[in-house]
C-alpha cells in the first residue's frame, strides 16, 4: 500500500448496496442521503448520467453507480437512493440500492484491490476492508464523479 | 490604519473615475478649443487630485498635478488656446497620474520614476505660450516644500475658491461645496446636488443580490404554481402579491446593474486619437444613444471586443487623407457609434465611411488560406464574401501592424459576442463605408424562455432567438410540408423554411423521412447565425423567466444545452441552444445533409466534405448537376403564366418578373424562347430559380431528378471560366453547372436589357 496519507486518515466510510456488494465513501466526501428524487432525464448525455435532480435550488447530475461499474441495470430503480459527493467538479449524486450504516475500520484489514477485477470496476476501487461477514471495496469517489463516458 | 486604507481606496476609485472622463474631455476639446464649461472640469479633477495626494503624502502625484493646474489655469481662463501639443502633453499628464495610481493601488508607493520630463515639459508648455502671463497657478507654494500633507491641503483648497472665484463664474455652486465639506471628497463631484443623492456599491454586493432575485424569482415561480393547485383563496392572494413584488424587486436589482453604454464607449475616442494619429490617419467619433443602458456584465464583455472592431476600423477601414482625397471625400473620416433598445436587445452599430471591404481582396486571401475553394468562393455574393472575414484564421492586412493585425482576428470579436448572446452581422459598400451590427441582450441573469415540450419531456427554448411560432394541422402539413430527399422544408411566407425535429436532435425519435403519415406540426421559427430554422416540437406550453444554470462538466459538451433551470414544480427543465440545435440539424453547417442553400462554410472545408447536387435533365437525355448551394428555389410554372418581354420569356414569381433561361446543346446560357423552342408545351416547366442579391432569374429544365451528396467536387480544377466539368454519377456521364458564371451571364443579358427591377 503506497497509497497518499489522505486515505489513511479517513476510517469511516458511508456505506450501501449496488448489486449485492458492499460499497463506501469516506464521510467527509458525503454531502447528503436523498430519497428518490424526480429526475430530469437529459438526451444525449452520456450512459452513466440518469438526469438532473434539483437539490435545494441546486441542479446535480445523478450518476448510476451500476452502469459506472458494469453492472447490470437494477430492477427497484424507482427506490434508488442518492448519495450526493462533493466532487472537484461541484455536488454529484450517486444512485446506489440501498443505504446502509457508517462504518469505522481498522487499518490492519486494508487489501489491495486484486488485479484480477475488470478494468471497468477496477479503476473507481481503492482498496477493500475485510469486515467481519463480508468484504468492503471502498471507492474513489472523484474517480466516479468525473468518469468521462 | 483600516481608516486611511478607506481614504486611500475612495480617492483611487473617484480618481479613476474622474480620469477616464479627463480623457474624453481633452480630446473632446481638441474639436473645441473654447469649451469653458469642460476646461473647468478638466481643472476641478487635476485640482482634486492634487489637493487629495498633498493630503495622502504623494508629493510625486502632487507635483505632477501642480504643474498640470497651472497650465490649465490660463487654458480655462481663454489666456491660452488648447492647441495638439499642449494636448498631447496633458493627456502624457493623465497617463502618469493613471500610472502613479496603479502603483499606489499595488501598496508600491509612487514609484521610481519622478516625471522629472514631464514636469518640464508641462512647464514649457506654459511658459512658451504666455511667457509674460503670471499664472494665478504658480503663486502657489511648490508642493515641494509642502511637507505636512494636511496644512497643505488645506491651503490648497483655499486656493481652489480663490481661483475659481477670480475666474470662473461657472463655478459658483462648486464653491460651496468646496468651503463647508472636507477637501479629499468634495470639490471633485460636478453635480454637488447629487453627492447625497447616490452611493457607491460594491460589484460583488450587486452579483450577489442579483443571484439572489434569481433564486428568488424561481422560488415564486414554485410558490404561485403551487397556490394555483390549492383551492385556497387567501393563499391565492398572497401568492399573487408575492408575484408582483418579486416583479418589481427583480425590476429595481436588475436597474441598477444597468449602466450606459457611454461607459464602455468613454476610452474609445483616446484610443481612436492615437491610433489614428500613428497611422497617419484622421478619424472624427461621433456618438449617438451614449445613455443606452445595459447590464454591467455584458458592458463589461462587449468592451474588449467592442475595442478591437474600433482598431480595425482605423487600421483597415479608414483610409489615408490622401487616399480619401483621391476619391473625392473629405479628409477626415468619420467612425461612428449608435446605440438604441430595440425588443429587450441592444443595437449597437459601429459605422465608417471609409474604402469599406474588398470582397476581391477577401475571396482572394480565403482561398490563399484555404477557406474555400475558387468555385465555392465563386458562389458567394457579396454579404456572404464579406461574412468570410468572420471566420477563423482570416486577416486581410497585408502587413502585421502594430495596431491591428496580431494573429487575433474578427473571429475572436464574433466568438466573444455570441458567448454573451449576441450577434454580428456586417453590411458594406465598397468606397462608402462598412457598418457592424451588434444585438447583445440586456442582461444574462434571468432571460424569458418558450417552454416546449418533446417525447413527453419540458425543454426551454430561450426567446433572443425566436421568431414566431407556426401551427399546422395534419391536413395542412400532408401537402404544405415539402422535402428535399428526406429533409422537410415549409414555405413559411414565399421563403423555403427547413425543418429540424428536436425529438430527433435528441435522439428521442428516429429520423423521419418523405411519405410519413402527415401529423400536426409545431413550429417554432428561431433564428442562429442569421439563418432561419423550423423546430419541430411536440407542444408549445407557456412562456416563463428563469434563471439559467449552467450544466456540469458530464453534459458540458453537449451543444444542444445551454444549461439547466429550475421550474415551478421544482423539477429541473433543460435549456436548449438554438445555436448548437443549428448545427447539430445541419442548418448553420455547409457540410452535413440538411443544407440551406448558399450556406457559408462554417468550417475549414475538409478533402472528404460532401457537397449536395441537384440532378436535372436536360430534355435532351443529357444530365446536368448543379451544386445545391447555389440554387434557391425550385418551382413549376404553367406555360400559360409565361409572357414575352422585349425578347425574354418572363414570367410572374412574388411580385417581381423574373426572366428564364435555358440550356442549349453545348450548356451555355440561353434566353428561353417558348414559341420557337418547345411548340407550346402543356406540361408545367420545371424550373430551378436561383438569386444573387435581388436579382432573381429562373432556368427552365425538362426534369429534376435527383437530390445526391457528391464527395469532393472541389477538388476537380476549374480548368476555365465557365467550362463545365463533368463527372459520373449513378453510372451516367454527368455535366456539372458553375452556375454562377452562368448565373451572371445570365443576368447581364437581363440587365442590359434594362427591365432589372
Amino acid at each position: 500500500m503506497t497509497d497518499t496519507a489522505t486515505h489513511y486518515r479517513s476510517d469511516s466510510y458511508c456505506t450501501f448496496l449496488v448489486d449485492g456488494l458492499l460499497y463506501g465513501i469516506e464521510v467527509q466526501k458525503v454531502q447528503e442521503v436523498l430519497r428518490t428524487q424526480p429526475t430530469t432525464r437529459v438526451p444525449l448525455a452520456p450512459g452513466v448520467v440518469r438526469g438532473l435532480i434539483n437539490m435545494r435550488g441546486h441542479i446535480v447530475s445523478t450518476l448510476s453507480l451500476r452502469s459506472a461499474l458494469g453492472l447490470p441495470a437494477g430492477s427497484n430503480v424507482r427506490q434508488e437512493m442518492n448519495v450526493i459527493v462533493r466532487s472537484p467538479e461541484g455536488p454529484v449524486s450517486l444512485l446506489v440500492d440501498e443505504i446502509c450504516d457508517v462504518v469505522r475500520v481498522e487499518q490492519s484489514d486494508c487489501e489491495p484491490i486484486p488485479g484480477t477485477l475488470r478494468r471497468q470496476q477496477r479503476m473507481f476501487l481503492r482498496c477493500a476492508y475485510k469486515l467481519q461477514q463480508r468484504l468492503l471495496l471502498i471507492l474513489d469517489a472523484d474517480r466516479v464523479a468525473t468518469v468521462p463516458h | 490604519m483600516d481608516g486611511f486604507e478607506d481614504i486611500i481606496k475612495e480617492f483611487l476609485v473617484e480618481s479613476y473615475e474622474n480620469l477616464d472622463k479627463l480623457d474624453g474631455d481633452l480630446v473632446a476639446l481638441e474639436d473645441t478649443p473654447d469649451d469653458r464649461e469642460r476646461l473647468a472640469r478638466i481643472f476641478r479633477t487635476v485640482h482634486t487630485i492634487k489637493g487629495t495626494s498633498g493630503f495622502l503624502a504623494l508629493p510625486k502625484l502632487e507635483r505632477v498635478t501642480h504643474v498640470g493646474e497651472n497650465l490649465l489655469v490660463p487654458l480655462r481662463d481663454g489666456e491660452l488656446t488648447l492647441t495638439r501639443p499642449i494636448a498631447d502633453t496633458l493627456l502624457e499628464m493623465v497617463d502618469a497620474i493613471r500610472a502613479i495610481l496603479q502603483r499606489v493601488e499595488l501598496g508600491q508607493g509612487e514609484g521610481e520614476d519622478d516625471y522629472d520630463g514631464l514636469v518640464a515639459r508641462l512647464q514649457a508648455a506654459l511658459d512658451q505660450s504666455s511667457p509674460s502671463l503670471e499664472s494665478p497657478g504658480s503663486q502657489e507654494p511648490p508642493p515641494s516644500h509642502a511637507p505636512a500633507p494636511a496644512p497643505a491641503a488645506a491651503a490648497d483648497a483655499t486656493d481652489a475658491t480663490d481661483a475659481t472665484d477670480e475666474t470662473a463664474p461657472v463655478d459658483s455652486d462648486h464653491d460651496a461645496a468646496t468651503q463647508d465639506a472636507p477637501p479629499a471628497s468634495a470639490p471633485s463631484k460636478q453635480e454637488p446636488s447629487l453627492v447625497d443623492a447616490s452611493v457607491r456599491l460594491d460589484v460583488g454586493l450587486l452579483d450577489k443580490l442579483v443571484n439572489l432575485v434569481g433564486e428568488l424569482v424561481l422560488a415564486r415561480n414554485q410558490i404561485v404554481q403551487f397556490s394555483r393547485s390549492m383551492d385556497d383563496a387567501p393563499m391565492l392572494a398572497a401568492a399573487q402579491r408575492l408575484n408582483q413584488i418579486t416583479t418589481e424587486l427583480q425590476e429595481g436589482v436588475m436597474k441598477t446593474r444597468m449602466q450606459p453604454i457611454r461607459n464602455a464607449w468613454g476610452k474609445l475616442p483616446r484610443v481612436v486619437r492615437d491610433l489614428a494619429a500613428s497611422c497617419g490617419k484622421q478619424i472624427d467619433v461621433r456618438m449617438e444613444g451614449e445613455e443606452t443602458e445595459i447590464d454591467k456584465t455584458v458592458l463589461e464583455a462587449i468592451k474588449d471586443p467592442l475595442t478591437h472592431i474600433v482598431r480595425n476600423v482605423i487600421d483597415h477601414g479608414i483610409e489615408p487623407p490622401e487616399q480619401r482625397i483621391a476619391c473625392g471625400k473629405r479628409p477626415q473620416g468619420t467612425l461612428q457609434l449608435k446605440a438604441s433598445h430595440e425588443g429587450g436587445q441592444m443595437i449597437m452599430q459601429i459605422i465608417d465611411d471609409g474604402a469599406g471591404i474588398d470582397t476581391d481582396a477577401v475571396r482572394a486571401k480565403a482561398i490563399e488560406k484555404g477557406l474555400l475553394t475558387e468555385s465555392q468562393a465563386a458562389q458567394l455574393n457579396q454579404t456572404e464574401l464579406t461574412n468570410l472575414i468572420l471566420l477563423p484564421g482570416f486577416s486581410t492586412a497585408s502587413s502585421v501592424t502594430n495596431v491591428s493585425g496580431r494573429g487575433v482576428g474578427m473571429d475572436v470579436v464574433k466568438t466573444n459576442i455570441e458567448s454573451i448572446g449576441g450577434t454580428l452581422s456586417i453590411q458594406s459598400e465598397p468606397g462608402e463605408g462598412t457598418t457592424l451590427r451588434i444585438r447583445i441582450p440586456l442582461t444574462l441573469a434571468i432571460i424569458p424562455v418558450l417552454l416546449i415540450t418533446a417525447d413527453g419531456d419540458r425543454y426551454a427554448i430561450p426567446q433572443v432567438s425566436l421568431i414566431e411560432l407556426v401551427h399546422i394541422d395534419s391536413q395542412r402539413a400532408g401537402h404544405e410540408i415539402e422535402f428535399i430527399h428526406d429533409a422537410p422544408m415549409f414555405r413559411l411566407r414565399d421563403r423555403l423554411l427547413p425543418l429540424v425535429y428536436v425529438d430527433e436532435q435528441l435522439g428521442l425519435h428516429p429520423p423521419r423521412h418523405r411519405g410519413d403519415r402527415p401529423t400536426d406540426l409545431n413550429i417554432v421559427v428561431l433564428q442562429s447565425d442569421g439563418r432561419q430554422f423550423g423546430l419541430v416540437v411536440d407542444e408549445i406550453t407557456d412562456t416563463q423567466e428563469i434563471v439559467v444554470k449552467p450544466l456540469g462538466h458530464h453534459l458540458k459538451d453537449i451543444p444542444v444545452y445551454a444549461g439547466a433551470t429550475i421550474m415551478g414544480d421544482g423539477r429541473v427543465c433543460l435549456i436548449l441552444d438554438p445555436i448548437g440545435l443549428a448545427l447539430a440539424g445541419g442548418i448553420t453547417d455547409g457540410q452535413t445533409e440538411r443544407q440551406l442553400p448558399a450556406t457559408i462554410p462554417t468550417k475549414r472545408p475538409h478533402a472528404g466534405s460532401q457537397e449536395s447536387l441537384l440532378i436535372v435533365d436536360l430534355g435532351n437525355d443529357a444530365r446536368a448537376a448543379i451544386p445545391l448551394s447555389s440554387v434557391a428555389r425550385l418551382e413549376e410554372f404553367s406555360p400559360q403564366s409565361i409572357e414575352r418581354l422585349g425578347g425574354f420569356d418572363v414570367v410572374q414569381y412574388h411580385g417581381q418578373t423574373i426572366p428564364l433561361f435555358t440550356f442549349n446543346q453545348s450548356l451555355e446560357c440561353q434566353r428561353l424562347n417558348l414559341t420557337g423552342q418547345h411548340g407550346s408545351p402543356t406540361s408545367p416547366l420545371h424550373t430551378v430559380v436561383f438569386r444573387d442579391g435581388n436579382r432573381v432569374a429562373g432556368v427552365v429544365v425538362g426534369t429534376i431528378l435527383d437530390i445526391l451528396q457528391q464527395r469532393s467536387l472541389r477538388e476537380i480544377p476549374d480548368d476555365g471560366d465557365r467550362d463545365p466539368t463533368h463527372l459520373v454519377i449513378q453510372g451516367r456521364v454527368t455535366q456539372v453547372i458553375d452556375l454562377n458564371a452562368f448565373l451572371q451571364h445570365a443576368l447581364r443579358q437581363w440587365d442590359q436589357a434594362g427591365f432589372a427591377a
